[in-house]
């Protein structure tokens, strides 16, 4: 009992009374282990702050219609998108396919909720602007440069309707949408406007959806939705999930890289340090073997010495780490870190056992000092 | 009984007898001086008689026991148990108080006990240094930490290494009278000096030369 006071008495006194000594280290430690727990926190929240970056690009999960059904009931697709959480749901757009008519000329018609579509797919860009009013539409780039139609021009469409009646209404041209991509052959106008001229309401041929979730949580929502017989079939829009996974592991190996760089320089500087410091105290080691020491003894002295170095380190480390995160997350994303209890904890255990690994070659070295070397007048 | 007896030792680094065929007894209470001059061998005997080295030849009985051939831990143990150590470098650990010095030999030795260890260094004269570090204590005041932390678990045998190098007259004088008293108590002691005055005082003093055992002189 009153040993095991003297053991921690004397590693203590040897870090406390030799300060200047000690403080590389520890501040080596001390940052090995911000950086650490910074970049790990970092990147374990990474997912959640792209995720509503990554939204930018668009819907990643669409619902078709259920087997061989060539439209799908909206009604069926609300009910589906409640299994998704509503924090992560960002948005959802039914589309309607048509075809009409305009100057004898027959093109894809679109109908959809714009207040919506701005929300699935915000990176539209429109001359003009969206439809408001009733029978406005909104042109695809292509279809304008082809008809030299511009904001503000007038014309009728017809079409046939869903019970085989034709259909005419008078529309005005309110923007011209570009996107580069199928969105310009496309004419845009109101599901509300659609479903007065064509009947049918309630219906479309596809909805997209924008959720803000990795692809584990897509994957298993789809095969939750996809399970029920609910009208629908939810799909995952590969092209944009995959990029975002990429995107994602990208980042991770990164910051895997960083922190193994971060990692192996806080183990040499602690190893040199711990080295310098046995070589330093030579005299002391031999002292302690003439003593009586045995290795057992000196090698637990300096590791314990080792694990409080870790351990000082590794607290005022978890400190800086978690306002360096906080910092970088803030400025980065616009959003505080979000940190788990336990992080602080494993940077501290991490960092003792990084240092008292380190601490294994100069121990050995230690443990080689012959004892009497102490009544030689080195 | 006798508490040392070296039999033929010798000690051989290449080329260089550090000590040859040395035959030398000690006997229980006795006090000797050994002196030569510099590279005379006086480090390489005491070394060897304090089992921190193991001569090349030859064998070493302490207190009953032949040491020649045992492994280091096995040297340990002995020396842990038998001998009291004392340098003229004082080798003080710095960053420890002068009691917690003398407490690190019980904690090597078996257990410590500040109490002790306070009653060790109020033999010395210092129960009122106790807790100063060795930077604040003088040269002398040095030494006598270091004598109440070779006495503190009883060896059989002192062991002192020029104790009185570093020090000046009245420092010396301390410290004698300190090993005098251990003598009068009965202690075993070997003292390497340079200083005549101080063999003086012993019972007995073994000259080396060339490591090898010149002459031995009685001094009662
Ligand atoms: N480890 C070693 N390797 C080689 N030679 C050594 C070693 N240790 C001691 N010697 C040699 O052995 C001889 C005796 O050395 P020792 O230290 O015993 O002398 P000493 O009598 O204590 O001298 P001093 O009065 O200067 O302390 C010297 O010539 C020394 O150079
Ligand atoms: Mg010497």
């Amino acid at each position: 009992m009153t040993n095991r006071r003297m053991y921690f008495k004397m590693i203590a006194s040897s870090i406390l009374r030799r300060k200047s000594r000690v403080t590389v280290a520890l501040l080596a430690v001390a940052l090995g282990a911000a950086v650490l727990l910074g970049l790990s926190a970092i990147s374990r929240d990474i997912p959640r702050q792209m995720g509503r970056e990554f939204r930018n690009y668009g819907a990643n999960m669409v619902f078709a219609p259920a087997g061989d059904n060539a439209k799908l009931e909206i009604r069926d697709a609300n009910r589906a998108a409640a299994a998704i959480p509503a924090d992560s749901l960002i948005g959802m757009t039914p589309y309607r396919y048509e075809t009409a008519r305009i100057n004898m000329q027959g093109y894809d018609i679109v109908g959809v909720d714009f207040a919506r579509a701005r929300k699935t797919s915000p990176f539209w860009r429109v001359d003009g602007k969206y439809p408001e009013a009733e029978n406005e539409i909104l042109l695809g780039a292509d279809i304008a440069d082809f008809t030299q139609l511009a904001p503000g021009a007038e014309m009728s469409m017809t079409g046939r309707a869903g019970d085989g009646s034709r259909y005419r209404g008078d529309m005005k041209v309110s923007g011209i949408v570009r996107t580069g991509g199928v969105e310009d052959g496309f004419i845009f106008l109101r599901l509300d406007d659609l479903e007065r001229l064509a009947g049918n309401p309630g219906t479309a041929d596809i909805v997209e959806l924008s959720v803000a979730a990795g692809t584990d949580e897509l994957n298993a929502l789809v095969s939750r939705i996809g399970g029920d017989a609910s009208g629908i079939t939810p799909k995952l829009v590969r092209r944009v999930t995959q990029s975002e996974t990429t995107a994602l592991s990208k980042l991770r190996s990164l910051i895997l890289l960083v922190s193994a760089v971060v990692l192996a320089l806080t183990m040499i500087c602690v190893a040199t340090t711990m080295m310098t410091v046995v070589m330093e105290r030579r005299k002391e080691i031999g002292l302690k073997k003439a003593l009586g020491a045995d290795n057992g003894g000196i090698s637990m002295e300096f590791i314990g010495e080792g694990v409080l170095l870790g351990a000082a380190g590794g607290a005022l480390g978890s400190v800086l780490g978690y306002f360096m995160s906080e910092a970088v997350s803030v400025n980065v994303f616009g959003r505080s870190i979000a940190m788990p209890w336990y992080f602080p904890a494993l940077a501290v255990l991490a960092s003792v056992a990084v240092t008292a690994v380190a601490c294994l070659p100069p121990v050995r070295r230690a443990t080689q000092v012959e004892p009497a070397l102490v009544l030689r007048g080195e | 009984m006798d508490i040392l007896k070296l039999a033929n030792v010798s000690k051989i680094y290449g080329s260089v007898k550090a000590l040859y065929e040395a035959n030398m007894s000690v006997a229980g209470g006795e006090w000797l001086a050994i002196m030569g001059p510099s590279g005379s061998g006086k480090t390489t005997m005491m070394n060897i008689i304090g089992c921190m080295d193991r001569p090349t030849s030859g064998s070493v009985l302490l207190d009953g026991t032949d040491v020649s051939g045992l492994s280091a831990p096995e040297l340990t143990h002995i020396r842990r148990d038998k001998i009291g150590l004392i340098f003229q470098q004082f080798h003080l650990i710095s960053y420890l108080t002068a009691v917690e010095n003398v407490m690190v030999a019980q904690y090597y030795h078996s257990m410590t006990d500040e109490g002790e260890a306070l009653r060790a260094l109020a033999r010395v004269g210092l129960e009122d240094r106790a807790g100063h570090l060795p930077r604040q204590l003088s040269g002398g005041e040095q030494q006598r930490v270091c004598i109440a932390r070779a006495l503190i678990n009883y060896p059989k045998l002192i062991l002192a290494d020029e104790p009185t190098g570093n020090l000046d007259e009245t420092n010396e004088g301390i410290v004698i009278d300190i090993f005098r008293r251990l003598h009068g108590e009965g202690s075993s002691i070997i003292v390497v000096t340079h200083d005549p005055e101080v063999a003086e005082v012993t019972d007995r003093t073994v000259f080396l030369e060339h490591g090898r055992i010149a002459k031995t002189v009685s001094n009662r």
